[in-house]
């Protein structure tokens, strides 16, 4: 099992790989398009900005190898957003492997943006990448945009509105919630992933 | 719903974990990876590592002991102290930290806060604030706390800068409550609220924490979204479970234990 960790300057590509390191998994960081086109699992990590993730995978010339890829690719919460059609942070085009648009957090009285801290899962669809992460389950959140909760959302959380938190569409996946930092719940998710796949 | 959260506080010098009183006479705590799992274990939501003496020395933060922490640790943690620009930000976070905060170097240089934000997003940029009231009655900020001989008083209104902060692309802010910090007679909950007032963005109250009540009395008084502890977790007074039995007691909605 070749598991390759997407390196597009996402902050936490260091969290995610002790991660799998602590699952008993090597995965190999790597920017190189071939490389990542031979995995097995593709994980696509990320924190920061949608404009320079986008601009980091173009300039590797990545683009095109993670829209093409035939195996399953998971995206971590930047690199979850990634995934979509386009952001509104900055208003950038992103890969296009799910359809909608990442959106801006509205912040109301009593609701702080970014959204920062442990939140509940709601369940929406049975999946084997939910498999023993129960309803109501605890994960980290730091993420100031978000997905709508559409026909690819596994398991939804709310903050105000409900929003995307975990997706799933053919083989490519997305945690908007951080689960190289989210306990056990969160390893869950990750050995889901590497186990099972999409 | 979201949870409040409680973070343990690690002053880090020489690679060890100390606390002093008021920023004062430091004692060895222990070693940084012992406490980062003790307090994991103990149902910590988050941590924070304050290198204390980075910035009064002019030096950035050691990433050795960043990444054995990011290694250990399956929750998430800040690293704060001598973080003066963007490349410094970036080996702290590629070395496994989740947030970076910066304090005097802020004060210095304000646009490294909205450098930070355009870099790495406004969700891993926390800005600290270590405040005081002074005689006219106006809390103002002070910089280079970690050494008591270099603390700067400056003519900076503490909610002034919580508003510059935030437009500049602060993520989050701590909030120091000096006049309150290590004697642990509760979190000063009038400043609390008057910063509240004006800070949209996640508000962790620190300084002050003595016992369970004054935790419940920050999230039920100043609505802040977590608070900050150091020596009554390390001494033992408040154990993190027995907190959150407390504060789930009174309705306040904290992370299920493990």
């Amino acid at each position: 099992m070749k598991v390759v960790l997407v390196d597009a300057g996402g902050a936490n590509l260091g969290s995610v790989h002790y991660a799998l390191g602590r699952l008993g998994i090597k995965a190999r960081v790597s920017g190189d398009a071939a490389e990542i086109a031979a995995a097995d699992r593709v994980i696509l990590p990320g924190v920061g900005a949608a404009g320079p993730g986008m601009a980091r995978l173009r300039e590797l010339g990545l683009v095109e190898t993670l829209r093409r890829l035939d195996k399953p690719l998971l995206g971590i919460c930047l690199g979850m957003q990634l995934l979509y059609e386009s952001s509104e942070e900055g208003g950038v085009d992103c890969l296009g492997l799910l359809p909608g648009r990442v959106q801006r957090m509205p912040a109301a009285p009593g609701l702080r943006v970014p959204h920062m801290g442990w939140n509940r899962l709601q369940r929406r669809t049975d999946s084997p990448l939910l498999e023993g992460i129960p309803e109501g389950a605890q994960v980290y959140f730091v993420h100031g945009y978000c997905a709508p909760v559409d026909a690819s959302c596994l398991a939804s959380s709310q903050h105000g509105e409900a929003f995307a938190a975990v997706v799933q569409r053919g083989r490519v996946a997305g945690a908007q919630f951080h689960p190289e930092r989210s306990g056990p719940f969160g390893s869950r998710l990750l050995a889901n992933f590497i186990e099972q796949g999409s | 719903m979201l949870s409040r959260r409680l973070i343990p506080c690690l002053d880090v010098r020489d690679g060890q974990v100390v606390k002093g009183v008021q920023f004062r006479d430091h004692v060895v705590m222990g070693a940084i990876e012992d406490l980062a799992l003790r307090y994991r274990d103990e149902g910590a939501d988050e941590l924070v590592f304050y290198d204390i003496t980075a910035s009064p020395q002019g030096r950035g933060v050691d990433v050795a002991w960043v990444e054995r922490v990011a290694r250990l640790l399956d929750i998430p943690f800040c690293v704060a102290g001598g973080i003066r620009g963007v490349e410094q930000a970036r080996a702290v976070l590629h070395a496994g930290a989740d947030k970076v905060s910066v304090n005097t170097p802020a004060l210095d240089r304000p646009a490294l806060v909205s450098e930070l934000a355009a870099e790495f997003g406004v969700q891993c940029v926390v800005v600290g604030i270590d405040s005081l009231r002074d005689d006219d009655g106006e809390w103002r900020v002070r910089a280079y706390t970690g050494d008591p001989d270099r603390t700067q008083a400056l003519p900076r209104r503490t909610l002034d800068w919580v508003q510059d902060v935030q437009a500049l692309g602060a993520g989050e802010i701590v909030l120091n409550c000096m006049g309150a910090d290590g004697v642990r007679s509760g979190y000063d909950i009038e400043q609390l609220q008057a910063v509240r007032a004006v800070c949209h963005v996640p508000l962790v109250a620190s300084g002050g924490a003595g016992e369970s009540a004054h935790f419940a009395a920050a999230f039920e008084q100043a609505d802040v979204d977590a608070a900050l502890a150091a020596s009554v977790f390390h001494a033992g007074t408040v154990r993190i479970r027995d907190l959150k039995a407390t504060l789930r007691q009174r309705g306040i909605e904290v992370r299920d234990d493990a």
